[in-house]
């Protein structure tokens, strides 16, 4: 993770070459959690289903009051000064040695990359951004190679479609430790969607920017999820989960999309959490 | 298409394109089953991953290796280009090009000039400026050729009528070219090949493009699948190549893995059925090809692109297409509604430099950044990053920063920029956070149904009773 900040401003840049595997630590004794705005506002009990995951686990969570979004927004709308001055209150507030984690992948994938391109100009900050980006895990893959958790279904048999959002699938790999996750639950059967890696037409303001293209987008992706035969769908993305239900819910369909979180836990004898 | 003018830029309708391309069933099906029939074939090609990564990280080095020294490697181009005899010409507006190419035409007082698939002559709209000044030029590749039937454009840079099924095609030869109806595909590929055959032999000149030109052995590399590329270019007296000045490699050893991936990456195939080397003209003791071979060097924008050390990155493209053919917003919508020569996520980032970001300025913000077009980018361009930095560039305050992008800030609106203002205020004063998730949920019931776009595919979201804040403090204690 050392591009963007040596680079000359007028320098040909090459791309890195291929990254090798990730090295997880051991299993910590605390954990910072950043919630993410969207998930903060609409998916509040994915939060918190969240953390008594990782309670369940033995790990203590700390979730600082004063964070708030990762910049991610103003980023892709081309605001940069805005959501730098934001990711700089996410960095200070993250500071420290305990790992970071993330019940969504884009926003994971905001700490773990494009804060260098934010900060490229700033060697002190950068130093604070590998701290941040080194530590950063989405839930899914925490869980999966850092706790190493072992999940015992409780549940019914039942088939299920996982949507996973594209940022946190290519630069999270989130897709690989859903579908682990999954396939440690014996009466859950993962079934394919049509299409399944393409984009649900989120993007965040994109969706109403473009809206005729973006609604294209999320018709396609929720008549694949029905075409799936799945009774329920998973997704620990909560734009796109805001985007595919009210699709679901403006066509009148009763399929609705769960937070990867809540699913995992309600599978494996947990308590939903309780903030509505 | 014209040169940087005072006259404000008409932006494209790039919006209404997309919601008429959007409501047209039969173009969505074509384009749907068109584009995972290439994505397959591309997969297919690629088999192993970890090979495809270092592959795609070798074509990314040897292309920035070239932009990395594009004036001397142009120079050095001419020299051994002129050395074989080749005529250069360096062209800085699309008018300049289509001037040159025009005295070329009257110096021979040509009259049919005959094309093998060129973006570039495209972007010039060579045909049309040649025919109004009375030459025909008639196009030999097949997709061009129905393209050029039907008095459209290309809808794909590699597929020019890949927006058509063979129903249209058929239609098409039948009422232009007075045959039977068929939807036989080799009889209309036969029909179309007859049709264009004797037209090889009566063409004054033959214009091409260019794939790679090596400035080592001043050599200019021709892929092509159909044989109209080699005809266009040997058969006429003259040829004349255009392509745009990124094109240039160092080496011929930089073509190798460069092919490969252009090759696989764009129609699925381990090697065209013809790959032409064009080293200048007929000599003395040759039977066949043109007397005379010129190169016309066209930059139209692209050294608004090398000056920037991100953007620079544009100019790796090698026009395989496959960016397109995975890209959800060009699935659905096509080619044409782009309203560019180059459509897709590619033309999303090279156009701005051509047109002025004015007049493409809902180019850069029709993507929900998915990524998958710099996921397959055989030269590993990051094309999300450059949409990302165009937006910047298109939202940046007028007197911010000076002008170094044509038509720099023409998305900048203050109550946009007040809006984002407010949005990091939000984001970084805790108590006013608190405040507005605390109202955002407690009056959720008023929240309006319609929210604008949004809530015309979809319903409106509803905030929790409680935010995530609320329940975490409940829970953790305040940290």
């Amino acid at each position: 993770m050392s591009h963007a900040s040596s680079v000359a401003p007028n320098a040909t840049r090459t791309a890195p070459a291929i990254e090798p595997p990730r090295q997880y630590p051991d299993k910590p004794a605390d954990v910072f959690l950043f919630g993410t705005c969207v998930l903060d506002l609409f998916f509040p009990d994915a939060g918190m289903d969240a953390i008594r995951l990782l309670e369940r686990e033995g790990i203590r969570v700390h979730f600082p009051q004063a964070q708030s979004c990762c910049g991610q927004p103003a980023y892709t709308s081309g605001y940069t000064d805005e959501a730098r001055v934001v990711a700089r209150a996410q960095l200070a507030l993250f500071a420290g040695d305990w790992p970071v984690v993330v019940p969504s992948g884009s926003c994971a994938g905001m700490f773990r990359h494009h804060y260098f391109e934010l900060f490229k100009d700033e060697p002190q900050t950068l130093k604070q951004v590998e701290s941040l980006a080194a530590r950063t895990f989405e839930l899914a893959e925490f869980l999966l190679n850092v706790c190493r958790v072992q999940l015992h279904d409780s549940g019914a048999p039942v088939k299920v479609a996982l949507h996973t959002s594209c940022s946190a699938r290519r630069e999270m790999n989130t897709h690989v430790h859903g579908r682990a996750l999954l396939g440690q639950l014996a009466a859950v059967e993962r079934v394919d969607h049509d299409h399944e890696s393409e984009c649900c037409g989120f993007g965040g303001a994109f969706s109403v920017r473009m809206p005729d293209i973006s609604g294209a987008m999320v018709k396609d992706k929720t008549a694949a999820l029905k075409g799936s035969g799945a009774a329920e769908v998973v997704s620990a993305d909560c734009g796109c989960l805001l985007n595919i239900n009210g699709c679901f819910e403006k066509q009148g369909e009763r399929l609705r999309g769960e937070h990867l979180a809540s699913f995992l836990l309600r599978r494996t004898g947990g308590h939903k959490g309780d903030g509505r | 298409m014209s040169a940087m003018t005072d006259v404000p830029a008409v932006p494209i309708a790039f919006k209404r394109n997309a919601r008429e391309a959007l409501a047209d069933p039969q173009l969505r099906r074509n384009f749907r089953g068109a584009m995972d029939f290439l994505m397959d074939k591309r997969r297919v090609q690629f088999p192993d991953g970890d090979e495809l990564e270092r592959l795609r990280a070798f074509g990314n080095r040897v292309r920035a290796r070239a932009l990395s020294k594009l004036p001397e490697l142009l120079e050095r181009l001419d020299a051994n280009l002129s050395r074989n005899g080749v005529k250069v010409h360096w062209a800085e507006t699309v008018e300049e090009a289509n001037a040159i190419v025009h005295r070329i035409v009257e110096q021979h007082a040509a009259k049919k000039v005959i094309k093998g698939k060129s973006m570039v002559s495209e972007e010039m709209e060579m045909n049309h400026y040649l025919g109004e000044r009375g030459v025909d030029c008639l196009e030999s590749d097949m997709g061009e050729f129905i393209v050029q039937l039907r008095e459209e454009k290309p809808s794909h840079i590699i597929m020019p009528a890949i927006h058509l099924n063979v129903g249209q095609v058929a239609s098409l030869f039948h009422d232009k070219l007075e045959v039977d109806y068929t939807e036989d595909v080799d009889r209309l590929i036969q029909i179309g090949r007859e049709t264009l055959r004797r037209n090889f032999f009566e063409a004054d000149i033959g214009v091409s493009g260019v794939n790679f030109a090596v400035a080592e052995t001043g050599t200019l590399l021709l892929v092509e699948n159909e044989g109209n590329g080699r005809m266009s270019t040997t058969v006429p007296p003259v040829h004349i190549a255009v392509t745009g000045i990124e094109k240039v490699v160092e080496n011929l050893r930089d073509v190798i893995p460069l092919l490969s991936l252009l090759t696989r990456s764009a129609t699925g195939q381990a090697i065209t059925t013809y790959v032409n080397m064009i080293s200048g003209p007929r000599k003395a003791d040759e039977l066949d090809g043109p007397q005379e071979v010129h190169l016309v060097l066209l930059d139209n924008g692209r050294s608004q692109a090398f000056a920037d050390g991100e953007l620079r990155q544009t100019l790796n493209c090698i026009r395989c297409g496959a960016c397109m053919n995975h890209c959800p917003v060009y699935t659905r919508i096509g080619g044409h509604a782009y309203g560019t020569v180059y459509p897709g996520p590619i033309g999303k980032i090279v156009t701005p430099h051509m047109l002025g970001l004015d007049t493409t300025r809902d180019l850069p913000t029709a993507s929900s950044m998915c990524g998958a077009c710099g996921e397959v980018c055989p030269v590993k361009i990051p094309i999300p990053a450059l949409l990302r930095r165009l937006r910047e560039e298109a939202v940046r305050a007028p007197e911010a920063v000076p002008h170094h992008m044509r038509g720099q800030g023409s998305k900048y609106s203050k109550k946009e920029a007040m809006l984002w203002k407010a949005w990091r205020k939000l984001n970084t004063s805790p108590a006013l956070y608190r405040a507005f998730s605390f109202a955002g949920t407690r009056l959720s019931a008023l929240m309006p149904s319609n929210i604008g776009p949004w809530t015309e595919h979809r319903s409106a979201p509803k905030p929790a009773a409680r935010s995530l804040h609320e329940l975490a403090r409940e829970h953790l204690g305040e940290d």
